[in-house]
């Protein structure tokens, strides 16, 4: 009995260790890269011994990249600065769209409520190409194409469902016994949503913001189709910069870990929140 | 009392139209993106090329028609039903296999299974970059353990035998935790008699596991599966990083597909046709997943 169970943690032991190396191990190495010059990173065999420089960072920060060949300009920091005024604008936009949605779904059960609010959902599961496609040449009429505000609206079809169907269950889980209390005090529909629902929603609120944020963040193909590369996020970005660059592979790493970083960190300061968002809120973290 | 009145004579919107107004915005937004969708159909019924304006016209389901004995469609179909299918069979299994790893409430799992997030959070796209660079030929570290290993030529992503492998394994690594992040939900959340009364009667952990968790788990199951498969056969961002669909057509699943026939062959009217096709696979399997979805909603909530 005693033997079985030693040797069972052992392989517990043995099988945990292998998956972390797994799952680290190309994270922990982009980083290694990315702090290595181009000669480090070359040698042959690969080696862990080397003098880490910020070089690659400064390079990208800057915007130039000077190497013994050529030196060129780099338009990473613009990418960067794209992907924040896109990420943050589509969720404040589907925070203002999608949280009063929510309420009414959630409140009042309207005629038409479950069909609205499942076409929105449906949304989170159709090929974002069909849409984009014909978007393409729709924004090029209407004069949207290549504008933040555009790029902002199609945003909203991940942004969206997300937000609503989040925000949706936390507030049904609130008891609409304190809101009719504080009706039935005098006080408007207005006062009771703003006083009463969203601060008690508010924890639910914050996290499918975040969500949203980290999804929006992620995304790559609605930049592709529907971008310029001065619109571009990091996403789209760092791919161009692989080809534009070439073999500056201590900058491709120094600007994959740059664009990596806000979500991860992100991700591990509200961790807590992430297993509801991910699914949904069909499983409880 | 007067005070209460004059509230009520200051509400603007009445009661019943109230839930409607609220939810226009967000109707407005999404009709918006309807009227594409639409526009996508009618494209997929034409003739229409960007290069041939002047040959556009109706052709009423010819671009369908011609599906059958295309064997670049044929292609395309079987490509992105091998990569759903292994990748969702991949991660179920070893995400399944993590979480019962994982089960015990510790600090140390806890640590892991906030360590796995990582992965899922970073963009697919960015994480088949990473992996490029990890199987460069003249520096990468993976080249580099394949051939320390025996396997001198080992061209992962830029060779056809190997390049479905290399995508298959950057979908492994950033979606395994998001199957374990939701089975571990799952298996923390199930009553504990079932267990302890087995344990008491001596059965063995294999047939407990066969017999209670994996039937009592599997609407969890079922619905991680799901999610994972409706995404997948629309894997767009990590092939598109990592080959653009090659090398040839090895890796052309219906996105990269359409991609490519819209931007490169400019043949808007298969490209639209190949995206329909595969909505209405994503169209069935999302209302089999919706339904198993609510049902895990509605307990997740009488259980709270």
């Amino acid at each position: 009995m005693d033997h079985t169970s030693f040797l069972e943690r052992w392989f517990r032991r043995a099988a945990l260790t292998v998956i972390i190396i797994f799952f680290m191990f190309p994270i922990f190495w982009i980083v290694l890269m990315s702090l290595q010059t181009n000669e480090t990173i070359l040698r042959s065999p690969p080696s862990m011994s080397f003098a880490p420089t910020l070089d690659n960072y400064t390079a990208i920060l800057a915007g130039r990249l000077d190497s013994n060949v050529a030196s060129m300009g780099i338009d990473f920091v613009n990418n960067l600065m794209n992907s924040i005024i896109l990420s943050v604008c589509s969720v404040a936009v589907a925070l203002a769209l999608g949280v009063p949605a929510a309420y009414a779904f959630a409140r009042h059960k309207f005629r038409g409520s479950e069909d609205i609010a499942f076409t929105l959902l449906s949304f989170r599961f159709a090929p974002p190409l069909l849409v984009l496609l014909p978007l393409t040449l729709y924004f090029q009429e209407i004069g949207l194409a290549d504008t933040y505000l555009g790029l902002v609206w199609v945003y909203q079809l991940i942004c969206l469902p997300l937000i609503l169907w989040i925000v949706r269950g936390y507030f049904e889980d609130i008891s609409p016994d304190i809101e009719y209390a504080y009706r039935i005090a005098g006080h408007s529909w207005f006062s009771t949503f703003r006083k009463i629902a969203l601060p008690l929603a508010g924890p639910g609120i914050a996290a499918a913001g975040l969500l949203a944020f980290i999804f929006a963040w992620n995304n790559f193909i609605f930049a592709l189709v529907l971008a310029s590369a001065d619109k571009q996020p990091v996403t789209v970005g760092a791919l161009a910069f692989v080809t534009a660059s070439g073999i500056q592979y201590g900058q491709i790493a120094a600007a994959i870990v740059l664009s990596i970083a806000p979500t991860l960190a992100l991700a591990l300061w509200a961790q807590r929140y992430l297993v509801e968002g991910l699914s949904l809120g069909a499983v409880k973290g | 009392m007067t005070d209460t009145l004059t509230t009520r004579r200051r509400q603007l919107i009445s009661p019943r139209a109230l839930p409607y107004v609220l939810s226009l915005p967000a109707l407005l937004v999404c009709i918006g993106i309807l009227i594409p969708f639409v526009t996508a159909i009618y494209y997929s019924l034409q003739r229409y090329r960007m290069s041939q304006p002047w040959n556009r016209g109706m052709n009423w389901g010819e671009n369908y028609v011609k599906f059958l004995t295309d064997s670049d469609f044929w292609n395309t179909l079987k490509v992105s039903l091998v990569y759903a299918g292994s990748t969702v069979v991949l991660e179920l299994l070893l995400g399944l296999a993590i979480a019962l790893l994982l089960k015990k409430r510790s600090t140390v799992n806890n640590f892991i299974s906030i360590m796995l997030l990582l992965p899922l959070m970073t963009a697919p796209a960015l994480a088949a970059l990473m992996f490029k660079l990890m199987t460069n030929p003249n520096f990468g570290i993976l080249s580099y353990f394949m051939q320390v290993i025996g396997f001198e030529d080992f061209r992962w992503g830029s060779s056809p035998d190997t390049a479905l492998f290399t995508v298959i394994l950057v979908d492994i690594w950033v979606y395994t935790p998001f199957m374990m992040i939701l089975l571990l939900a799952g298996l923390r959340s199930l009553p504990t008699q079932p267990f302890e009364a087995a344990a008491l009667d001596g059965v063995p952990q294999l047939e407990q596991f066969w017999r209670i968790t994996l039937p009592m788990l599997m609407p969890y199951i079922l619905t991680a599966a799901l999610f994972r498969l409706l995404d997948s056969i629309q894997q767009f961002d990590i092939i598109y990083a990592m080959t653009q669909g090659g090398p040839g057509d090895t890796l052309m699943v219906f996105q990269v597909e359409a991609y490519l026939n819209f931007f490169q062959s400019t043949n808007v009217g298969r490209s639209a046709a190949l995206l329909l096709i595969l909505w209405a696979i994503t169209y069935v399997l999302s209302n089999i997943f919706v339904k198993n979805w609510l049902r895990l909603r509605e307990r997740a909530k009488g259980g709270a």
